[in-house]
């Protein structure tokens, strides 16, 4: 089937890639190759993603048998459109994380692979059809998590980060594969196409795909930060190297929250079924909300009292989480498209502010505090401005993306019925204000204190990316919401 | 096409200015007030084509920007607007030709804000989307945000930071409110494909038509009120003014005061009654007793004092109560009323702080004990500060008492209101604005110059004469014959209140006072 072939490209030539800069490294160690060359695969493998999305169409109808992936990955659009999202926030980590290496003395090639090797899970999670090959996913990206927290070896922090992640994350993971063996016990089928149609009929032994389905949400809620398993991510976001905290923030957590959008759609929320069914999926639809609500409350009311940046940045992410659960809870196109959307709008402002804190940081400045920031715009006004730029956008003011996204995920929850939760959600942005707009202050209306200057290079290229697409977002958001409303369809 | 270039040039303008050379002060400055006063003169000819017998929206202007969403770039103007987008071209000029002295750092930035701050603000007037206007109502946040946090005074930080809180509270429930309306209108009645509509004329004829249940329409009503309150500002909701106005710089004072506060009151107009007028009926009575309060309350803090600029702060809490009023008497003279005071406040107010600020770079305090005698040293400033000042009370044949007379007498007729108590109590206000007003103006202005530093001061200079003599000009013309501007909103707002009357009466479940129901019949019976 030479268009599966073509459908599967971009995986095909991500996971090539990172075996082979993996292996070159072994061969030649040469620092520069090694990045431009990581550098290169992701752009193909973007490129390629563009021409896959022109074959995915004609795969859809064949009989599973028939297919070289025999039904375990699936193709539709809203994958190819994840796609994109996590090797943009590949390429734009990779980018920056170079400078910083050297600015913080160390600079190794296995960075860039693991990024590839990050990107490769991320994408088996958007393309699986199967709770096996989402497992998979989710552990491929996860370790190289692991391994990419604890980067900076000689970090107290980055060690502790990687430590507490690794711990955490493998209990949870246990939870995820616990709960997978109970549907499988439940079902007898792993297949999520199979398992909707099963759960419609109610052929299934209801007590143990229950408790299944409990045991995956805890395992996928740790992994998006939801709360109550929310503890580890300001741990592991203050303490990991600031571009990886940039990027398993938002890849990370969009992934994350891929997986549960599938467990949700193809699992709790049938569109018709039996009256079991219902119940359970009203009930887990309520508890997914009530998450969502204390996500985003606990998140922002947290990350109010934080002086260090790093960390206010990694708890708004909680923050994040909570509202784009907000999509899950929705359970209808427009919340699946706010999902799609601001996962995108978030992966721009938020890589973008932790890449503009990567360049601040050298060996001796491992953190960066508010006060740090005070009379900033003096000296950068571009910097402050830029930065200016993403707390808005984060704080979801117009016209920047931020807005566009929590409005998409307003207008989804509300047309679902779920006017409280959006009453929450606009109660926690106006907490999330105070914060993000108190950096601003703090750049602008304050005198200097200590010195501290951005390094310019290759890290701007990035930021200006995340610069222009969170204002072009903003300001014509049209072609975006068609595109992945053109790709859902 | 007079309408998008009025809108669109302050920001063309703020653009070319980001790519000026921060150092040429002279060259910013004389640019911005140029732009500012090209987009006047445009502003004009948009007046001399209005046409005020239509009541419908002119110089409409759309374009379809997230089509999924329904959601449009829609522009235009009606007799409720029109004055209000004038204000703004009109006061901006002014601000700038103030802020030559006022601003003495960062010139570019300044400019650069002020500008987008007049577009963001012309846009909620002229906005007929519900999506742009909200878009509008938060642009007009972030320039203010720096103005007030970069150029304001000693405690400048704090009261950015609480007008900008105070101002997001409200707005993001009134988000809520216009996702729930567009959900409603485009899907549960309407059918579009996207199920979703943000078009302002679209919804206010479906919802004529299809009213929304009562319970709901509380909800949206009260969603909507408290974002506009908190900009009016109505007492409770005040807190914030003093602060931001007392701390920034004098043109941000103005903008303040002249514009930013009527976005509010427009807002008032536009959505509450408008869109929501069976809900306008049912809180009519209780917004207009906090107006009341308002009113008195504002002007007995400011009688207490000490400080002008924060004494002027406070006489805008009272004056606005006028025009909450005005709006929520639901007649057609109270809502003229409203709309003439929205332009005698933005005038009188801004005229009155601009005389602060012209005090405060002579002698750089604000406290009223430090002045006195201020006539015998500056005898053309206490003219113009004393028709500011005159305005401002209400003095027959100056503005200011034709649109607090037409205020009152419409919460007078008020069927929806029905008790002459609201009237008496806020004529109060007027009382009470002379005494402060001119006790105030007899302790900076008349008797011996007591403090010495007061014997050198200047009097105007030709900038200060140049942007107080336009101001003073239209004072006069709107206290002396103030026909050529109700003229303006007569019709729009004759068909804005019969709508609401006849809609309300269609629905009666809302009205369980029947003794108000008979009072409206009657009241309309009479127009006939």
């Amino acid at each position: 089937m030479i268009y599966e072939f073509y459908a599967l490209l971009p995986l095909v030539i991500l996971s090539f890639s990172s075996l082979l800069w993996l292996v070159i490294d072994g061969i030649w160690k040469n620092k520069s190759l090694n990045f431009w060359g990581t550098f290169a695969s992701l752009v193909i493998t973007f490129v390629s993603i563009f021409f896959s999305i022109q074959y995915f169409d004609l795969i859809t109808g064949i009989a599973r048998n028939q297919l070289v992936t025999k039904g375990f990955l699936s193709f539709n659009g809203f994958s190819y459109y994840f796609d994109l999202v996590f090797v943009f926030a590949g390429i734009l980590t990779l980018l920056s994380s170079r400078d910083y290496q050297r600015a913080k003395y160390i600079e190794l090639n296995e960075f860039y692979t693991l990024i590839l090797i990050a990107v490769f899970g991320m994408m088996i999670i958007s393309h699986s059809n199967n709770l096996l090959t989402l497992f998979l996913g989710i552990e491929t990206m996860s370790l190289s998590f692991y391994v990419l927290a604890g980067f900076f070896r000689k970090s107290n922090e980055s060690v502790e980060s990687a430590m507490k992640y690794f711990l955490l994350g493998a209990f949870a993971t246990g939870f995820l594969v616990y709960g997978i063996a109970f549907v499988y016990g439940a079902t007898k089928s792993l297949y999520l196409d199979e398992l909707s149609v099963l759960v419609q009929n109610g052929s299934f032994q209801k007590v143990y795909f229950t408790i299944g389905l409990v045991l995956v949400l805890i395992g996928l809620a740790f992994k998006i930060a939801a709360f109550p398993f929310h503890q580890w991510a300001a741990d592991v976001y203050t303490g990991s190297p600031t571009t990886v905290a940039g990027f398993m923030s938002t890849a990370g957590k969009a992934s994350a929250i891929f997986g549960l959008y599938l467990v949700a759609r193809y699992l709790i929320f049938p569109f018709s079924g039996i009256e079991f069914a219902k119940f359970t999926s009203s009930q887990v639809q309520l508890v997914v909300a009530i998450i969502s609500a204390l996500t985003m409350l606990v998140g922002n009311f947290i990350a109010l009292v934080q002086k260090n940046v790093k960390r206010m940045l990694a708890y708004s992410s909680i923050a994040h989480a909570g509202y784009l659960l907000m999509g899950i809870v929705a359970n209808n196109a427009e919340g699946w498209n706010a999902i799609g959307f601001y996962s995108l709008s978030y992966l721009f402002m938020q890589i973008g502010a932790f890449l503009v804190l990567s360049t601040i940081e050298t060996s001796e400045i491992n953190f960066v505090t508010m006060e740090d920031f005070s009379g900033f715009s003096r000296k950068h006004p571009f910097v402050a401005g830029t930065m200016s730029v993403f707390m808005l956008s984060l704080a979801g003011i117009p016209p920047f993306a931020g807005f566009f996204g929590k409005y998409l995920l307003f207008v989804s929850a509300i047309k679902a019925g779920y006017l409280w939760l959006t009453i929450i959600a606009v109660i926690a942005s106006i907490i999330s204000m105070y914060y993000y707009i108190g950096l601003i202050l703090y750049m602008y209306f304050k005198e200097p204190k200590l010195e501290i200057s951005p390094r310019f290079g290759l890290p701007f290229v990035s930021i200006v990316l995340c610069l222009v697409g969170t204002i072009i977002l903003g300001i014509v958001p049209q072609y975006i919401i068609d595109f992945t409303y053109y790709l859902i369809r | 096409m007079e309408l998008i270039l009025t809108l669109f040039i302050p920001l063309a303008g703020a653009i070319i200015l980001l790519f000026v050379n921060h150092e040429k002060h002279n060259f910013i400055k004389y640019f911005t007030l140029s732009v500012s006063l090209l987009t006047f003169i445009v502003s004009l000819f948009l007046l001399s084509k209005f046409d005020f017998n239509n009541t419908n929206f002119q110089f409409l202007t759309e374009a379809i920007w997230i089509e999924r969403l329904n959601a449009g770039f829609r522009i235009g103007v009606d007799g409720i607007s029109i004055l209000l987008v004038m204000l703004t071209t009109f006061i901006t000029p002014i601000t700038i030709l103030s802020s030559f002295s006022a601003i003495e750092k960062r010139n570019k930035e300044y400019y650069f804000l002020l500008l987008l701050l007049q577009f963001a603000m012309t846009g909620v007037f002229v906005a007929l989307d519900l999506f742009l206007f909200y878009i509008f109502w938060e642009l007009v946040l972030i320039p203010m945000y720096f103005i007030i946090g970069l150029w304001g005074g000693k405690n400048r930080i704090y009261s950015a930071v609480k007008f900008f809180i105070y101002t997001v509270v409200g707005s993001l429930f009134m988000l809520v409110a216009i996702i729930w309306l567009g959900l409603y209108v485009g899907g549960n009645i309407l059918h579009l494909p996207g199920g979703f509509t943000s078009n302002f004329m679209q919804i206010r004829d479906v919802l004529s038509q299809n009213p929304i249940p009562f319970d709901i329409e509380k909800w949206l009503f009260l969603a909507f009120a408290l974002s506009f309150c908190i900009k009016v500002p109505l007492f409770p909701l005040h807190t914030w003014l003093p602060d931001a106005h007392t701390e920034a710089p004098t043109p941000g004072s103005v903008i303040l005061a002249g514009i930013l506060l009527k976005l509010g009151t427009y807002g008032l107009i536009r959505f509450n009654i408008e869109l929501l007028p069976h809900s306008a009926y049912f809180f009519a009575p209780y917004i207009s007793i906090l107006a009341v309060i308002g009113i008195i309350y504002g002007a007995l803090v400011s009688a207490v004092q000490t400080d002008v600029k924060r004494l002027v702060a406070f006489s805008s809490v009272s004056h606005l109560g006028f025009v909450v009023l005005g709006i929520f008497s639901i007649t057609v003279e109270g809502m003229q009323g409203a709309i003439i005071q929205m332009v005698n406040h933005g005038l009188s107010t801004g005229m009155l702080f601009l005389a602060v600020g012209i005090l405060y770079e002579r002698r750089h305090t604000r406290e009223i004990a430090e002045y006195g005698g201020i006539a015998r040293v500056m005898p053309a400033f206490s003219v113009f500060f004393g028709i500011a000042m005159l305005a401002s009370v209400g003095l027959p044949g100056l503005n200011g008492f034709v649109g607090e007379f037409l205020c009152l007498l419409g919460a007078f007729k008020s069927p929806v209101l029905n008790s002459y108590l609201f009237t008496i109590f806020g004529a109060t206000g007027v009382i009470f604005a002379a005494v402060y007003l001119l006790t105030m103006f007899q302790k900076v202005v008349f008797g011996p110059i007591t403090n010495p530093h007061n014997h050198s001061l200047k009097d105007l200079n030709k900038r200060e004469w140049a942007y107080l003599v336009p101001i003073v000009i239209f004072i006069v013309w709107i206290g002396v014959y103030p026909k050529f501007f109700l003229n303006y909103s007569e019709k729009t707002v004759k068909s804005v209140v019969s709508k609401v009357h006849t809609q309300s009466l269609g629905n009666t479940s809302t009205l369980n006072n029947l003794n108000l129901l008979k009072n409206i019949e009657s009241n309309l019976g009479a127009k006939k």
